[in-house]
């Protein structure tokens, strides 16, 4: 019963929405060079089939490059500043000042520092949208440790590094998949900006912009829902692995 | 006896933003082997900082602190400390909260004596068949009883609890009490109980020690008599006319500890 209601509560949700899009579309008569119907999809997606399939593989493997250089650097960074203050006080303002920079801007840059290596630079691109989230948390986790838990293990002579495994490194642990999950969203963001900015891009956002290229509608609203599947998919996946090393944050329903 | 826990002549300050703060003023304490003693005080006089003092966790700008006759530098593994807070980790199970200072002190100890260890606290506070619960699983005087457990559980000479009991309700409190009785009853341990509960101080410390306002000095030291029933202390002890002069005596003292009345007027 329980697993139905999981798996068919949002699969409704899904229908739902698409039944109300393409009633809005019906209702105002809009043709599809103004917005496309789902009833224009499948034909996009039959039509062009084998690139969907090598345009998805290319935007997947490299967000989840770009993501899994997030997570190390990114946890890295939160060690620094959890642990020490002048490097708290140090590199926050540099963070959030980098944060509120507009990626797309950084597009030609990296493009013009690193000529050519659009794989190198699609993923870096995914890596430096997203390991902010991953930092914070990890930082705040650490540094509201209370000195109690530190204490248990501290009192026992027991060494800073025996504590941070033991104990904050777990316990931080509900916080870094708090934040991984708004970076893994963030990460394709990164992917798709270089695919459809840079020239000659490949993946999902090279589609799109060839079917902006050649007006073809239908095409790019597949390519974004495609992205949106991509997404979905890999929210799930960090979904999982949180429940694997961090279920035990979650309390067991009354 | 061997004194066991030796304070003397303890000063200490903390460096705040508006010049030093004392806390500690020519604080001397003495504690001998297995006996429990019990610091009170008025609220925010330093008594936290003496057990981070008495665990190794700070040292004093003055005075020394000695536990078994060697003076404390640093942290040891004789120590064993319990929190208001019972600081359980969520992401294990009691059993395994149990063992936790195994894993430091005993590295090489085996899983299986490990376990046989931590089963036989539980099984003392009353909680055997919790051992594969989650800490969020249990109630609150559950959680601090699994708590207490994690400090003697690699048999430590010194128990440090700081206002382990203060956050429970009353009747889980005097349950508390009980299983405290039991466990000092079974293991070596001489314990330093931090508190501001008065009857809670009298029911469980063998001595008293009033600390003064801040900068605490020791203020005055009860030898506490308390009516024996059958060969243990029962909880109606707390009623009889022996534990009301007690108390009385330390209400006295507290108030003057806080200021309200003057020290030659308690005296008399």
């Amino acid at each position: 019963m329980k697993t139905v209601q999981k798996i068919a509560v949002p699969m409704i949700a899904i229908g739902l929405f698409v039944a109300f899009w393409e009633f809005i579309v019906w209702f105002n008569g809009w043709p599809n060079y103004v917005m496309a119907s789902p009833s224009d999809l499948p034909a996009a997606y039959s039509k062009f089939w084998n690139l969907f399939l090598s345009g998805s593989w290319q935007t997947l493997w490299r967000t989840v490059a770009g993501l899994g250089l997030a997570v190390f650097f990114g946890t890295l960074l939160g060690m620094i500043m959890g642990f020490s203050r002048v490097a708290r006080d140090g590199l926050y303002p540099l963070l959030v000042g980098f944060n509120a920079i507009p990626k797309a801007t950084l597009v030609p840059v990296l493009a013009l520092l690193f000529i050519g290596e659009h794989n190198f630079n699609t993923v870096l691109m995914a890596f430096l949208i997203s390991f902010f989230p991953i930092a914070v948390s990890v930082g705040i986790g650490l540094s509201t440790l209370e000195p109690e838990y530190r204490d248990i293990l501290a009192s026992l002579g027991a060494s800073r590094f025996t504590i941070f495994r033991k104990i904050a490194l777990p316990k931080t642990l509900p916080e870094f998949f708090g934040a991984l999950k708004v970076s893994v969203t963030l990460a394709f963001i990164g992917t798709n900006l270089v695919e459809i900015i840079s020239p000659h891009g490949k993946g999902l956002g090279a589609l799109f912009l060839s079917g902006q290229t050649n007006s073809n509608y239908p095409l790019m609203f597949a390519v974004l829902i495609a992205l949106a599947v991509l997404g979905i998919l890999l929210y799930y996946c960090v979904v999982a692995l949180e429940r694997i090393f961090a279920g035990w944050a979650e309390r067991p329903h009354q | 006896m061997e004194n066991l826990i030796e304070i003397k002549g303890v000063t200490h300050a903390y460096k705040t933003p508006n010049g030093l703060l004392p806390v500690l003023d020519d604080l001397n304490v003495t504690v001998p082997e297995g006996e429990f003693a019990a610091v009170v005080g008025p609220s925010g006089c330093g008594k936290s900082t003496l057990t981070r003092l008495v665990a190794g966790l700070m040292k004093p700008d003055e005075g020394e602190v000695w536990l078994h006759g060697e003076l404390v530098k640093s942290p040891r593994k004789t120590v064993g400390m319990a929190f208001q807070n019972p600081v359980l980790l969520e992401w294990r199970t009691i059993l395994d909260n149990v063992i936790l200072p195994l894993e430091i002190v005993a590295p090489s100890m085996p899983r299986a004596d490990r376990i046989a260890r931590a089963e036989e606290l539980l099984e003392l506070v009353g909680l055997a068949g919790f051992e594969d619960k989650r800490p969020s699983e249990l109630s609150g005087g559950m959680r601090q009883r699994a708590s207490l457990c994690r400090s003697i559980v690699h048999k430590p000479d010194v128990l440090i609890m700081d206002e382990p009991f203060g956050a429970l309700d009353a009747f889980t409190r005097e349950d508390l009490w009980q299983t405290m009785h039991k466990l000092r009853a079974q293991e070596p341990f001489t314990a330093v109980l931090i508190t501001h509960d008065l009857r809670e101080s009298v029911y469980l410390g063998d001595q008293v020690i009033v600390l003064s306002g801040r900068p605490a000095t020791t203020q005055y030291v009860l030898d506490v008599h308390y009516p024996m029933e059958d060969g243990e202390r029962k909880l109606d002890g707390l009623y009889s006319p022996e534990c009301a002069e007690m108390l009385a005596t330390l209400r006295d003292q507290i108030k003057i500890a806080q200021g309200r009345v003057p020290a030659a007027a308690g005296a008399a």
